[in-house]
């Protein structure tokens, strides 16, 4: 019966559709050692960066699109895929905000993500990547004050290249899969931190991303490096034009935690999702993972996945460190033709070393969504804990909950534990609430956010009432 | 206040077939009374609560209903609510991550916004709840956790009448709001529903036994056996049911 409404209501209108009309140095399509050396050289990088670019593309040559996720789409065309696209800046790039382009600076503060210090966002730095470069990263002198080091990844590449060629590839190396050996030959920009020991980061970071070129991919590489004794909670958004050809993200991002180090890393997706019919929107196919590589580290990843077309990505921890803590907590909303196939995968080695996955899967129209997690202890990791939750709340008849958890214990002291429902939205429910004089748009944004309540809990406060705003306007519609 | 004529009321079943429920439910209640509606299991007496609050998945066949003047069948559930009807459930619904005590500003601001009140503020709403809480005799604690979210049969109870007297509804309808309590619990239902007794306002109080209608004393009592009122009147005939059972009344509907 209330299949109509519900309809009606999970019918997004994607805000972040518009195009900015700026002037940019942008590659011819296409893919070879050539255009490798070229982004290489347009980036000025030393030596080890160009032949590990190199040695990854060689690689790439020897291999093809995996097939096993839940997903469909057409094969993708590299050729026909432009590999680098940058703003034409006036000199060597801004120093500072004043010398970014106002016409940057408009289209974040359209977004929602002023680049002013003294904006709503006081508390949060951030790193804003536009295509293929980052444009500004703010709060950057506070935070060297600090020791703490938040730049964009081409700049790392200058001015800290002992870290990034100590730390890149270590925890999502070359050979790694597909996706991301294509990210190693051709990665344009990305953010990059490092906090160093005993410092617990003084505020929040944030990495921004926005798609804007026609036909360009987007593919950037994100490091992370928290040393021991330290802290960092680190954000990523994202936003793309509504465009009726799909447009390819394949990101990496590493993360090392050091001794009794603890990292945060919350994501809340809202790539352009493409219409109704299905046209159009990003693949998002992203390589996420953590190292716990020292005793007691702890690496949280929570993610909100509303847009995109297609969502495939797991982040993941390898829990080296004995007592390491592992954690993913996940909403993925579907809707219309949006397909998610998204998990985790937790490999613990470490000894005492504990994660926990709670994942939460939204589908409604022709949505997809797929929960595909694993669960791997190796046979050293003498007592090793996990609790996994998955659950999945359909808003149709017409969509789709899959659930795949793969467990592999190899040590007779695992505790696995694993709960998995799946719910349509109870018409119950919904009665319930309009009984008591809710809309039936406010009642599915209750419910729907109830649903989500246990992750949104994990994102930091700054953004657990955007996560809650985002949702709703995905959920937004005509009725009432 | 509420007027039900001749209501004829199916639902399909799982095989698609119609199945018939009501077959005719005359039903008048004036502003200020109390209402009893008894009967045993299966006669129709949820249907009935279920569509008086607008429940989709029952198809009205005949008749009609009425409340204070607005044809019902014009309104949504929502609509209806807001103009104040209110159903305790027989059973009460889980709503898992939504805070009882959100939950209830809610309902209670979206019933203000419909009569072109204010929302009530914060603080306002936190006088009025704790005090209605004491009534009912509910912990406070249960305004933090989730509606009605691993609560007893009981507590879920109580939690309906604390949401009833938050609305201050015009008709409260209370289906088998008593079944499963203990006497303690009885008794704070009870006097719940007393404290909403008015001149301006009606209840409906759907039991099974006659135990609540010693605490809520109606002025009127139905019984309802097969998707039939078959007789009505005066507080004795609960008294009546109980001593002799349905089966007396029950005999004669095949008659009817
Ligand atoms: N959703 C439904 N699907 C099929 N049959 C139903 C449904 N709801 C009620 N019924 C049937 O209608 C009749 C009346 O039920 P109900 O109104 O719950 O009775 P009461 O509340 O008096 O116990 C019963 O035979 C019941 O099985
Ligand atoms: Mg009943």
């Amino acid at each position: 019966m209330s299949n109509q409404y519900l309809k009606q209501i999970v019918d997004k209108n994607y805000q972040y559709g518009f195009v900015t009309a700026i002037e940019s140095d942008t590659f011819a399509p296409g893919l070879s050692e050539e255009v490798i050396r070229k982004i290489s050289q347009r980036k000025n990088e030393p030596e080890f960066m160009l032949q590990w670019r190199l040695r990854a593309y060689q690689h790439w040559l020897t291999l093809s699109s995996p097939r096993w996720a839940h997903v469909k789409f057409p094969e993708i065309d590299y050729q026909n895929i432009i590999y680098y696209s940058a703003p034409k800046v006036k000199k060597d790039g801004p120093k500072s905000l004043e010398e970014v382009d106002p016409q940057l600076l408009e289209t974040y503060k359209k977004l929602g993500i002023p680049l002013h210090e003294q904006s709503r966002l006081a508390g949060v730095a951030v790193d804003a990547v536009f295509d293929s470069v980052s444009v500004a990263t703010t709060f950057k002198t506070k935070l060297a004050e600090a020791g703490v080091i938040f730049c964009s990844f081409s700049e790392a590449v200058q001015e800290h290249p002992e870290l990034v060629e100590k730390y890149l590839g270590t925890v999502v190396p070359f050979r790694d899969n597909f996706f991301a050996t294509l990210n190693s030959a051709v990665f344009s920009d990305g953010s990059f931190v490092y906090i160093p020991k005993g410092v617990r980061c003084p505020m929040e970071l944030s990495t921004y991303f926005r798609i804007n070129a026609a036909n360009t991919g987007q593919f950037e590489r994100t490091l992370i490096i928290a040393d021991a004794d330290s802290h960092v909670s680190y954000l990523e958004g994202c936003t793309a034009p509504m465009r009726d050809e799909n447009q390819l993200h394949a990101a990496v991002v590493e993360l090392i935690a050091l001794d009794n180090a603890e990292i945060k890393y919350s994501t809340v997706q809202n790539w352009y999702p493409g219409d109704e019919q299905g046209r159009g929107g990003i693949y998002n196919f992203v390589t996420k993972r953590g190292a716990c590589r020292g005793k007691h580290s702890k690496i949280s990843w929570t993610q909100i996945e509303t847009g995109s077309a297609i969502t495939w990505k797991y982040p993941s921890v390898i829990l080296q460190g004995d007592h390491s803590v592992g954690e993913f907590y996940s909403v993925a909303l579907t809707n219309h033709h949006q397909q998610a196939d998204t998990g985790t995968k937790m490999i613990h080695i470490g000894k005492n070393t504990r994660s926990t996955i709670i994942s939460k899967g939204i589908s409604a129209g022709f949505g997809q969504n797929t929960y595909r997690g694993l669960v791997r202890v190796l046979p050293q990791a003498d007592h090793a804990r996990n609790y996994t939750q998955c659950e999945s709340l359909l808003l149709s008849n017409t969509c789709g909950a899959h659930t795949f958890p793969y467990i592999e214990a190899k040590n007779p002291t695992a505790q696995i534990e694993h709960e998995a429902y799946t719910s349509k939205i109870g018409v119950d429910q919904l009665f319930y609430c309009r009984q008591r004089g809710l809309s039936v748009e406010d009642a599915v944004c209750m419910i729907v956010n109830g649903f989500c309540k246990r992750v949104f809990n994990e994102l930091p406060m700054e953004f657990a009432v955007e996560a809650q705003k985002l949702l709703e306007v995905s959920l937004e519609g005509s009725v009432g | 206040m509420l007027m039900i004529k001749n209501l004829h009321a199916a639902i399909q079943d799982e095989k698609q077939k119609t199945k018939s429920i009501l077959h005719g439910i005359n039903l008048h209640v004036r502003p200020g009374e109390v209402h009893a509606i008894m009967g045993p299991n299966g006669s129709g007496k949820s249907t009935l609560a279920n569509l008086l609050a607008g429940r989709e998945d029952y198809q009205i066949t005949q008749g009609e209903m009425w409340l204070d003047g607005q044809n019902l069948m014009d309104l949504t559930p929502e609509a209806r609510a807001r103009a104040g009807l209110f159903l305790a459930f027989q059973y009460p619904v889980e709503i898992p991550g939504v805070n009882n005590m959100y939950f209830l500003k809610a309902a209670v601001n979206s019933v203000r916004k419909h009569h072109q009140l204010p929302p009530l503020d914060a603080m306002d709403f936190l006088t009025l709840i704790k005090s209605k809480i004491k009534e009912v005799g509910m912990d406070e604690k249960f305004l933090s956790r989730a509606v009605n979210e691993s609560f007893s049969g009981g507590e879920k109870k109580r939690n309906e009448i604390l949401q009833m007297l938050m609305l201050s509804p015009k008709l409260a309808i209370l289906d088998e709001t008593d079944s499963g309590l203990d006497i303690d619990a009885l008794q704070s239902v009870a006097k719940g529903v007393n404290s909403l007794r008015a001149p301006s306002r009606s209840i409906v109080v759907v039991t099974h036994y006659q135990r609540l209608l010693n605490y809520i004393v109606p002025d009127v009592v139905h019984v309802m056996v097969k998707g039939k009122i078959i007789k009505s009147g005066g507080k004795e005939l609960a008294l009546e049911l109980e001593e002799k059972g349905y089966g007396w009344l029950s005999e004669s509907v095949e008659q009817v």
